[in-house]
């Protein structure tokens, strides 16, 4: 009875996070631009997503003819499926936890690469070359950055001595890893944009070249899928980085733990949002050379420097 | 690489800007006294139309929004029987303000021409016709032109000389 709960209330909390964050992304995407946003329905606007979402879920839901269907449903699902999956090892509090895995961090990268599944069928399934353009571009993109993300996490895992997420942030009482980890943290930060295709790396849906890249075809709640599993994406990769670099809940006690936990992962949100607001896209070609050429040497020292100093200090 | 943070910061630094969009239902903005809106139709200082539906107006409209009918009063004087203005066409140019003879035709500060019906957008003479002279005060179009319109007598209007005698002599 005690997991139904703690179910429930992950997915209320995890769903509810990413349908805010399309309110969220346009304020502060305006704050920035001088702008008000969306500031008409409810106060400060924020019942704007309830609007939003009762206008998507009347809006046609068109399968384009063309298209493979079972395919072309099943995609969006698996987006979303993957990514809550990933929720379920996510330590948010001692005690909220669905799962408390002895291999969370192998749980959440392998649930990562099956998402990319989701946009190659999806982008394959459509039958329209820019969507096809845009899922090539995701599935090398997020293939090549899959690589040293793991890598990344490793200097974390070696000085925690666990794959356990609960762990790794117990062991972070005396320092946090951002600290012994700087290097690592970067290069996961910078994966983690791309992982979520997010801006300034949303090659694979570069709207001034492809359309809307792999989702061109999606219309009504398959989009809103998309579009939620992208922001759903964010609030993963954020929480993944508080807590494997940030000590996740621990703070100091006068707040109970959760609040600390919602309070870095929003200032990551917050920062992801910022990018967006700021960064031009990089070319394709960009990405993979700064990927392999820079990003995967730096993670691999990282790992042999860690191993270095555990090993004769 | 620093160029990266460096836009970041300044990005950021803007949400300490002030905003620059403009509340329009709650918080109007400033519209001088002959800012061109809508149209209007004025009446001379006598209280009668200015209009002497010469068409010159429909004609200059490049949105063809503009639509009327001549019709001449037991005087003889010019008048539109009906003056008909499609505002969901009017593109507020102000040709047709340009083009009017005798400024009749004039753009008010009004612009807020919503309705729930498209057909309350088309406005007839009697919603256009104001009581007013607009912007032009003390003009009347007869009392400069060479016609006799019950106005004035001939020859005894502004910038205009007695009518030459054609049978004298002299010069």
């Amino acid at each position: 009875m005690k997991y139904v709960f703690i179910i429930a209330g992950v997915l209320l909390l995890v769903l509810n996070i990413a349908a805010l964050l399309i309110w969220v992304e346009r304020r502060l995407l305006a704050l920035w631009q001088d702008r008000y946003g969306p500031n008409r329905v409810g106060p400060f606007g924020i019942f704007q997503v309830l609007a939003d979402v009762v206008k998507i879920f009347f809006k046609e839901d068109w399968i384009p003819p063309f298209s493979d269907k079972p395919v072309f449903v099943m995609a969006p699902g698996i987006l979303m499926i993957t990514i809550l999956f990933t929720f379920a090892v996510i330590p948010f509090a001692p005690g909220f936890e669905v799962f408390d895995s002895n291999i969370a961090i192998l749980l959440f990268l392998g649930n990562s690469s099956l998402g990319v599944y989701s946009i190659v069928l999806g982008g394959w399934a459509s039958n329209n070359k820019y969507s096809l353009l845009g899922a090539m571009r995701a599935s090398a993109q997020m293939l090549t950055y899959e690589v040293f993300m793991g890598l990344s996490l490793m200097g974390v895992v070696m000085m925690a001595d666990t794959f356990n997420m609960r762990e790794i942030v117990e062991a972070q009482r005396k320092i946090w890893f951002i600290f012994p980890q700087f290097a690592g943290f970067l290069v996961f930060l910078i994966a983690g944009i791309a992982e979520t295709h997010r801006l300034p790396f949303d090659i694979p849906e570069a709207e001034g070249e492809l359309v809307a890249g792999y989702h061109s075809e999606y219309s009504g709640m398959k989009f809103g899928m998309f579009f939620v599993g992208e922001y759903l994406g964010v609030t993963l990769i954020s929480a993944i980085i508080v807590v494997m670099f940030f000590g996740g809940w621990l703070g100091p006690a006068f707040l109970p733990p959760i609040f600390w936990f919602l309070f870095k992962t929003f200032i990551f949100i917050g920062f992801f949002i910022l990018l967006r607001a700021s960064l031009p896209r990089p070319r394709y070609d960009q990405l993979m050379e700064v990927g392999w050429k820079i990003l995967l040497p730096l993670a691999l020292i990282n790992i042999l420097i860690t191993g270095a100093v555990i090993i004769f200090i | 690489m620093l160029s990266i943070f460096r836009s970041l910061w300044l990005t950021f630094l803007h949400a300490f800007h002030k905003r620059e969009t403009v509340l329009y239902p709650e918080e109007k903005p400033y519209l001088p006294p002959r800012y061109r809106g809508r149209i209007i139709l004025s009446r001379d200082p006598d209280g009668k139309e200015r209009c002497v539906a010469c068409n010159l107006c429909a004609s200059a409209c490049p949105v063809d929004c503009i639509s009327l009918q001549a019709a001449e009063d037991k005087d003889g004087r010019r008048y539109p029987e009906f003056f008909r203005i499609n505002f969901s066409r009017c593109i507020f140019c102000g040709y047709c303000e340009e083009a009017c003879p005798t400024y009749a035709i004039q753009l008010i500060p009004d612009f807020e021409l919503g309705e729930y019906d498209r057909q309350n957008m088309v406005y007839e003479k009697e919603h256009l016709l104001i009581d007013g002279q607009g912007k032009y005060h003390g003009y009347n179009f007869y009392k400069n032109a060479g016609v006799d319109m019950g106005v004035k007598g001939k020859g005894e209007g502004e910038n205009e000389e007695p009518p030459v005698d054609l049978k004298s002599l002299l010069p």
